[in-house]
């Protein structure tokens, strides 16, 4: 009896790894050939193209959906379906020439129609990408395969953004109802969040928002007769922890993964089956001064100046030049790339990636890291070390917001930043908080609630227009006119404003990108409107089996996808 | 008994009254749904009109009136991320966790009752004192810990078993199972145990203390004089008598198992209610998080009725001490 007993606990105590066991015997099921198979840390929430305009949703759509133009490899403007445009009357009109014998995925033809559907829902009062065409565009339809756009003033990059500025079949759409973008407050479940149409090179097959989505390869794509990719099927599943994401790619049960968090780049490359794809983003990861309000906000503290100091310009130390200036070279970004990012980053001059600058990048410097040049100018401006203050000889007090899971260790940057700026005598009360929260604090929605902030900016066009207009843009208090949105510090300069308003219309390229030289002469050079700190890089994990493309702008294209 | 049932439930509206409350002033704090519902280039006369538009500019008591006028009905609207409506994501979800909150409960009891079992009857043994030992892990490691262990030995390492998923599910029309194929319950084996080792442990030791203390009782001592089997002893007198405490720890563990699984459902990326809800909570989905909360109480007030009717069934005692209140 008792030797039973005994038998019995043991035997259910090893059960555990009996059923391991078993399981080891049989070994793992094999998979079907060519399944490309990807672990993402977001969802895809939605199929309609219109609802956000966000990179990961638009760019996985991108294999479903085309635009009239495309993106290749390195960003290089391509014919997508438009074979072919011309620019009129000083890029007021452009003349698109469409594409013949596509057809949409449910079998509708493609045809001048449904561009001018497609650009009427994207301007539809529930869509988030409005910003893709400017305001007073007019479509006409030629005939049947050619569509003009007719502009009300000079718009030279029209198309910088249209690679993501889908088409969507008007029969469709008006077919099932869904004539309207699902708007981001939608009360009514929409038809297109949940099926989708495109011409692309790829079928959604099944989708389980946040759980689950299959594509699968579209035979009747009207390039598949050039088609650099051999997949059949993708499967998509986001793995939201970032351990469980490099394991699901170690033990070979996905193909991809974004992203591989530094600390496991190195795990990733052991293996004899995955390796990591790592290059610059075009993402740009910068310091913001509050250069607006006259008084700093709490937690900030600034101890009256003593006897002999220099005096003061105002009484927000951040609207002085050469606090900001120092505030710069009491930095040192190399040490930041190096230990913080380990590597995976490129310190950068301007705040925009200088890949998307090539022209006249080259000839911008970024300040020299130089802790004496600081103390100097911080003296000067009259923020001399008060004895006492803030535990130590400090200057002055200020709190600074920093996110934690948003950009690549975000927070620790901001770590080594408050002790670096710590050394010149700043005193810094961190604010870190998760996206969630810091956004809501730091941007319209919370009134712009910072002095001094860490944050992260990709130009949505690819262009540096887009920095000089949303970064740099003269705003109100609200951030209201659709200008300097993500101008968080409030900065204005009447120059700058000028000439990003020549470089809209400025038609001829060379002129163009002067201008645009012109303007960063002012906010980098004179202003130090920012401090940018690096591009942080991308690092995908795949499978060695896989050859493709990576984009910096961190759009995966699937149509580029090679498995041996 | 029926008195019992009808304060219980008007306990119960109570308990979820307060659960509501909580929740809503939670969410004052959660953050800005509306930043994580539009792209960065979004104007802000367009993120105003969405912040109107979704109530969030109302006065708080109307907003807290409309969510629980709302969570009465159980319309608890359209998620913010996915543009479906909340309670037919929820649905689901929760096959999934109630799978793997039922698989790891029953490992949990039919592991934890044999070992405390016999823990309890053979202190001495060498086999006790490991048990022992092993379920000292089970309570002081974290879960995300145990299960990160697992899917590098079991997943990486050797390769056996699926590190993350629910393998091929089945529709079964109103409930979707991974229960039926082979791909499935090899999916949730890590999951299970390592959502279940805690409360497998916590049993181990609740039926150990029991069965110490009860075989010292008399009666014991008189039915080994009356000469009956020692099975009959054990399982027939002795466990019954330590079973009400388990079945109360049982019922309160598995709705935290439910609950908690949160953490499980992250690190074995378990399609569950768990995991949408954590996703929900970093994206600010308040209509997600409003349902979610409100669903565990229930589901924590369902529970413990059940729990409380099952003393009825088990324990006499209970059932004479309610005839002789009334």
């Amino acid at each position: 009896m008792l030797r039973r007993l005994k038998g019995i606990a043991v035997a259910v105590a090893v059960a555990l790894a009996g059923a391991a066991s078993l399981a080891a015997l049989s070994g793992s099921p094999a998979h079907a050939q060519n399944t490309f198979r990807m672990g993402f840390q977001g969802n895809l929430n939605t199929l309609d193209p219109y609802t956000i305009n966000e990179t990961f949703t638009l760019a996985m759509l991108g294999n479903v959906y085309e635009g009239l133009t495309a993106r290749g490899p390195n960003l290089q403007i391509i014919p997508g379906l438009a074979e072919r445009w011309e620019i009129q009357e000083g890029a007021r009109l452009w003349r698109f020439h469409l594409r013949r014998g596509v057809k949409f995925q449910g079998g509708e033809d493609f045809t001048a129609d449904d561009v001018i559907f497609s650009a009427q829902r994207i301007r539809g009062d529930t869509s988030d990408l409005r910003v893709r065409i400017p305001n007073g565009a007019e479509f006409i339809k030629v005939d049947n395969f050619t569509v003009d756009v007719r502009l009300p003033t000079p718009n030279p990059i029209l198309i910088a953004d249209w690679d993501t500025f889908y088409i969507m079949s008007r029969t469709w759409a008006e077919r099932n109802n869904a004539t309207q973008a699902v708007s981001s407050r939608a009360t009514e479940p929409g038809f297109s969040t949940l099926n989708a149409n495109g011409t692309g090179a790829f079928r959604v097959t099944a989708h389980q928002p946040g759980v689950r989505t299959e594509l699968t390869r579209n035979p009747n794509w009207w390039n598949d007769a050039n088609r650099r990719h051999n997949l059949d099927r993708v499967i998509f599943t986001p793995i939201l922890n970032d351990a469980t994401r490099v394991a699901a790619l170690l033990s070979g049960e996905v193909d991809w993964v974004d992203p591989v968090p530094v600390q496991d780049m190195d795990r990733v490359n052991a293996n004899a089956t995955t390796r990591v794809m790592a290059g610059p983003e075009t993402r740009t990861i910068y310091l913001g001064f509050d250069q607006r309000r006259d008084q700093l906000l709490a937690p900030a503290e600034i101890p009256p100046a003593p006897a002999g100091a220099a005096q003061r310009r105002g009484t927000n130390p951040f609207k002085d030049v050469r606090v900001r200036r120092a505030f710069y070279q009491a930095i040192d970004v190399n040490l930041i790339v190096q230990r913080v990012m380990r590597g995976q980053a490129r310190a950068s001059a301007l705040m925009i990636d200088p890949n998307l600058f090539p022209r006249h990048a080259a000839e911008f410097q970024r300040l020299a890291f130089d802790t004496a040049a600081a103390e100097r100018l911080l003296d000067e401006a009259g923020y001399p070390r008060v004895q006492g203050f803030r535990g130590g000889n400090n200057r002055f007090s200020v709190g600074m917001d920093c996110p934690n899971d948003r950009y690549v260790n975000d927070a620790a940057i901001c770590q080594a930043v408050i002790a670096m700026l710590a050394r010149v005598g700043i005193h810094i009360t961190p604010i870190i908080q998760p996206r969630a929260q810091y956004f809501g604090k730091i941007l319209a929605g919370g009134g712009y609630n910072t002095n001094f902030y860490l944050l992260g900016w990709t130009p949505g066009t690819n262009d540096s227009h887009n920095v000089l207009i949303q970064l740099h843009g003269c705003r109100d208090d609200r951030g209201t006119g659709g200008v300097g949105v993500a101008n968080v510090g409030g900065y204005c300069n009447e120059r700058v404003r000028d000439l990003t308003n020549q470089i809209l219309v400025e038609a001829d390229p060379v002129k163009r990108d002067g201008l645009i030289r012109d303007a960063f002469r002012i906010t980098v050079n004179e202003d130090v409107a920012y401090i940018p700190l690096h591009q942080q890089a991308l690092a995908w994990g795949v499978n060695r089996r896989v050859e493709m493309a990576q984009r910096p702008d961190n759009v995966f294209m699937l149509y580029h996808v090679m498995m041996r | 008994m029926l008195a019992f049932v009808l304060r219980r439930l008007v306990q119960s509206l109570y308990v979820m009254l307060a659960v509501g409350v909580l929740a809503f002033a939670l969410f004052r704090f959660v953050g800005d749904p509306v930043n994580q519902m539009v792209g960065q280039d979004t104007s802000v006369e367009d993120r105003d009109r969405l912040r109107q538009e979704l109530g969030l500019n109302d006065p708080v008591p109307l907003q807290f009136l409309n969510y629980l006028w709302r969570a009465a009905r159980f319309d608890f609207g359209i998620s913010y991320q996915f543009k479906q409506p909340v309670m037919q994501l929820i649905a689901e979800r929760f096959p999934a966790t109630m799978e793997l909150a039922v698989v790891a409960m029953i490992l949990a009891l039919v592991i934890g009752i044999p070992m405390g079992v016999y823990t309890g009857l053979y202190r001495e043994s060498w086999v006790s004192k490991a048990f022992l030992a092993t379920s000292l892990v089970g309570i002081s490691l974290p879960t995300f810990f145990i299960g990160i262990l697992l899917i590098f030995v079991f997943a990486v390492q050797l390769n056996v078993l699926p590190s993350f998923g629910r393998g091929q599910v089945v529709d079964l029309g109103f409930w979707n199972t991974g229960l039926l194929t082979r791909s499935g319950w090899l999916a949730i084996i890590m999951p299970a145990i390592t959502l279940g080792l805690f409360q497998m442990t916590l049993i181990m030791r609740l039926v150990r203390a029991e069965m110490l203390e009860i075989m010292r009782m008399d009666f014991i001592k008189f039915a080994r004089a009356r000469g009956l089997k020692s099975r009959v002893i054990y399982f027939g007198h002795a466990l019954k008598n330590t079973l009400v405490p388990v079945i109360t720890i049982t019922g309160l563990q598995f709705g935290s198992i439910i609950a908690f699984a949160i953490v499980t459902e992250t690190v074995f990326q378990w399609p569950g209610m768990g995991l949408l809800f954590l996703r929900a909570v970093q994206t600010v989905d308040i209509p997600i998080m409003a349902a979610y909360l409100m669903l565990i109480g229930l589901m924590f007030v369902i529970v413990n009725m059940i729990v409380d009717l099952l003393y009825f069934a088990v324990d006499p005692r209970i059932r004479v001490a309610a005839k002789a209140a009334h």
